[in-house]
């Protein structure tokens, strides 16, 4: 399931909140934090991508995260940002409330998704990473994004 | 040595020269005795082979080595460029190119060169001894030197005969004008020789004979003990036989000499002007050649990445200075804008590519062809200096491939049929390429039996691609466009060729999918002509840009037709689709809004904006709330993510670094 080969025991994630919840992807993944730019609507896709941006002359498709983890719509505030992952050679952003921190885990204190039943379909995630009092949950980029599974469009 | 570094530059250069072979032996075959494109043969040559052997492939060193030998005796004139000799070499060039591709995907070659080493071998013994023999006779008699070429068993015979007191004989056998069963005539005629001579051979072949493939006349060379005269009414008492002609054969002093003579005579016929035009691009190539820098293309795709940022931010700049009204600025954005103007199309100039890189391997493919269908076709090639940009001249191969294919097979009919109308017995294909405008029209022509347009409907509605009805009504223009349907296929029998039913169709989607348009026009019995038209560049193009409730979108110019200013009390409904009517002409309307699930603006506005535009023969106008201009815009892909979304070609990034989408018109309007 996880993608993210972790030689090390330890691992370094990008922290990010969505709603109450602590989410995490690996460092490794991450190729940019941006601020919320314009973005473009594109028609007939599905309803979780919410447009194309312009990042630096290239036209990235933007993912918004909670419409796709089917976690409660709010307002953005000025703590939202776009966060650049790369899967299998293709850049893709996520509209995240807010980014926290990079922080190191070991792998010890990563458990399988199936442990933890949260708000979240099984199969986004990659595991749960326990902190001495937080929770932060791991997610699959790969079955987030699509990539590699065929998009349907709506 | 560690050779992996230099690989593909070996791989590239191969690949070069054995292109320059291909045509270079073509051109060898119209023209055996042009010792220049014999050197150029050979130098190509040479380079593989030196390169090869240093690289450690000592297969292809071998194939080159053994080629080069017969090459050498060509160019000394020690052998003569008969029609098995160039198949021969021709059959190599193939082999050395399975060869290089085996190198280049690193598989294990399976190719066995052996055979093909073992017949150049015999090759250039066996033509030796030929020539040896023939050199001291030649001083003996030269009283007429024949125009026929002679093997070397058919020399043997001929001079054991000649021992034997017998007389060699060319006969000349013409047929009466309007001679039906000519293959039977010339059977008979073949019959009454056998028995007061020997028949050692004729022109064209027996075979040849057979299939009835020649004019009024063949020839035949015979060994006989009996006086001319003698043939003469042998001959003579056959039916239908206009004349006969019998004279002493005398062995040529050199057949290398005589076989050059004779396929030049045929040669100056048919393609003078074009054996000249190539070999003059020759030269040009190879000057060219010596000042050209070999650039990896990504770098090429990098640089004009960074040229349509650069014009990006150009525009963005304008836009500051032309909203905080500052003169100096404007001023030198002036000066920028005309540098990177320039900066732009000098480096879509650099990605531009002669399209005779395409078509440089349809001449042996043609010939190929041609040979295999029985048919004769003179292969026009034109505007092959005609500059296209790399990513289309790289996607436009097979549909070209495709339509010569069609041409020679179901185009061009054989001699006989062709003799039978009259028309002359070598078929014309036309390959031409030119500009026109922002874009560039392909051609290919045949002077063949045509599309005939019952036909097309009879198999469309057989297929069940049309109701009878519609065929009924359908005009002779739109039968014909017919061939484009999916599962259409003319070809009443499958050849090897072509007809398999992918065909047209294919074409047609692989040029729209490259921005282009295919058409054809035909007449019965005199020929078909498929023209593409393929826009320059495939990068940057010119768009107008509307305003849909907030959002922009991009229309790209060349389908546009005319905008117009409607009150929306103009818009009718017929059959509940809504139209308009625009000089006298029905046009359907398309909102975007609903084919872009835009959300609709409360307010309908009294006056409407109209893009009319239009995809092949079919027209729409295009409902916009407002027009921005129009702009030059560099194409982006939406990303793989996002891949193969109807309605939108692509994106864009605008002046202000918002990114607009580009709107596909031939998936919107059908």
């Amino acid at each position: 399931m996880s993608e993210q080969s972790y030689s090390n025991s330890e691992i370094q994630l990008v922290v990010f909140k969505l709603g109450r919840e602590e989410y995490g992807v690996s460092i490794l993944q991450v190729q940019e934090i941006k601020r919320i730019t314009e973005i473009t609507r594109v028609p007939h896709t599905p309803d979780y991508i919410k447009g194309v941006i312009n990042l630096r002359g290239s036209v990235l498709p933007v993912i918004d995260l909670k419409k796709r983890l089917n976690l409660p719509q709010q307002e953005s505030t000025e703590d939202a940002r776009i966060i650049i992952v790369k899967v299998k050679e293709i850049s893709v952003g996520m509209i995240v409330d807010a980014v926290s921190e990079v922080m190191t885990i070991n792998e010890e204190n990563i458990d399988t998704p199936n442990a933890v039943a949260g708000s979240v379909a099984a199969n986004y995630l990659s595991g749960v990473g326990k902190l001495e009092d937080r929770l932060l949950i791991l997610l699959n980029l790969e079955t987030i994004t699509g990539i590699g599974q065929e998009l349907n469009p709506v | 040595m560690d050779v992996n570094q230099y690989m593909g530059m070996f791989l590239e250069e191969s690949r070069e020269h054995l292109q320059n072979l291909n045509s270079c032996i073509l051109e060898l075959e119209n023209a055996p005795n042009n010792l220049a494109v014999l050197g150029e043969i050979f130098r190509s040559a040479h380079t593989i082979k030196g390169m090869s052997a240093t690289m450690g492939f000592t297969t292809i060193a071998e194939l080159t080595h053994e080629m080069e030998n017969i090459l050498d005796m060509l160019r000394k004139s020690q052998l003569s460029a008969s029609p098995d000799i160039i198949n021969t070499i021709f059959k190599c060039v193939d082999t050395l190119e399975q060869l290089v591709e085996s190198v280049a995907t690193n598989s294990e070659s399976s190719i066995d060169s052996k055979p093909l080493i073992s017949k150049l071998k015999a090759l250039a013994k066996g033509e030796i001894i030929v020539a040896a023999v023939i050199e001291p006779q030649a001083e003996e008699i030269a009283l007429q030197i024949s125009n026929i070429e002679f093997n070397d068993t058919e020399i043997a015979v001929l001079n054991k005969a000649r021992d034997q007191g017998m007389n060699a004989y060319e006969v000349h056998i013409h047929l009466r004008e309007g001679c039906l069963l000519k293959s039977a005539r010339s059977y008979m005629v073949m019959n009454a020789l056998d028995e007061i001579s020997e028949v050692i051979k004729t022109i064209p072949t027996a075979e040849e004979l057979e299939k009835e493939k020649f004019d009024l006349s063949f020839q035949a060379i015979i060994v006989a003990s009996c006086d001319v005269d003698k043939i003469q009414q042998t001959i003579l008492s056959i039916s239908e036989i206009e004349k006969v002609d019998a004279v002493p054969c005398i062995l040529p002093e050199n057949t290398a000499v005589s076989a050059v003579q004779q396929v030049k005579k045929v040669d100056a016929e048919i393609v003078p002007a074009n054996a000249a035009a190539t070999m003059s691009t020759n030269v040009d190539k190879k000057s060219k050649s010596g000042q050209s820098v070999r650039v990896d293309i990504d770098k090429l795709d990098a640089l004009l990445n960074l040229v349509g940022e650069l014009v990006i931010n150009k525009t963005r700049l304008e836009q500051i200075g032309l909203t905080h009204k500052l003169v100096d600025l404007v001023e030198t954005i002036e000066h920028m804008d005309r540098v990177t103007t320039d900066l732009q199309s000098v480096v879509m100039k650099v990605r531009m590519v002669s399209v005779g890189q395409v078509f440089n391997r349809f001449p042996r493919m043609v010939r190929d062809l041609s040979h295999g269908l029985g048919k004769e076709i003179n292969l026009i090639i034109q505007g092959e200096e005609t500059e296209l940009d790399r990513t289309v001249i790289d996607e436009i191969g097979d549909p070209l491939v495709h339509l010569l294919r069609n041409s020679i097979d179901h185009g061009i009919e054989t001699p006989e049929e062709r003799q039978a109308q009259g028309k002359n017995p070598i078929g014309e294909v036309r390959l031409i390429a030119r500009h026109e405008g922002n874009n560039v029209i392909i051609m290919v022509e045949d002077d063949g039996k045509g599309i005939n347009p019952e036909i097309v409907k009879g198999i469309a509605v057989k297929k069940g691609l049309i109701t009878q009805g519609e065929a009924d009504k359908m005009e002779t223009n739109e039968a014909v466009k017919l061939v484009f349907l999916p599962g259409f296929s003319t070809a009443e029998v499958v050849t090897d060729v072509s007809g398999r039913g992918v065909g047209m169709d294919a074409v047609k989607n692989k040029i729209e999918s490259l921005g282009g348009m295919v058409d054809v026009e035909t007449k019965i019995n005199e020929g078909s002509k498929f023209k593409i038209r393929l826009p320059l560049t495939l990068a940057i193009i010119q768009a107008l840009l509307v305003n849909v409730s907030d959002e922009i979108y991009a229309i790209p110019l060349g389908s546009i037709d005319s905008t117009i200013n409607i009150k929306s009390s103009e818009i009718k409904t017929v059959q509940n689709k809504e139209v308009i009517l625009l000089r006298g002409q029905i046009i359907p309307i398309v909102r975007l809004t609903d084919v872009l699930n835009i959300p609709e603006s409360l307010e309908q506005p009294e006056e409407l904006f109209v893009v009319i535009v239009h995809s092949g023969d079919f027209k729409a106008g295009i409902i916009v709330e407002n027009l921005i201009g129009q702009q030059e815009i560099v194409i982006k892909s939406l990303g793989k993510l996002l891949a193969g979304i109807k309605v939108i070609a692509g994106a864009t990034i605008l002046g202000n670094g918002q990114v607009a989408l580009i709107i596909d018109i031939a998936s919107l309007i059908q």
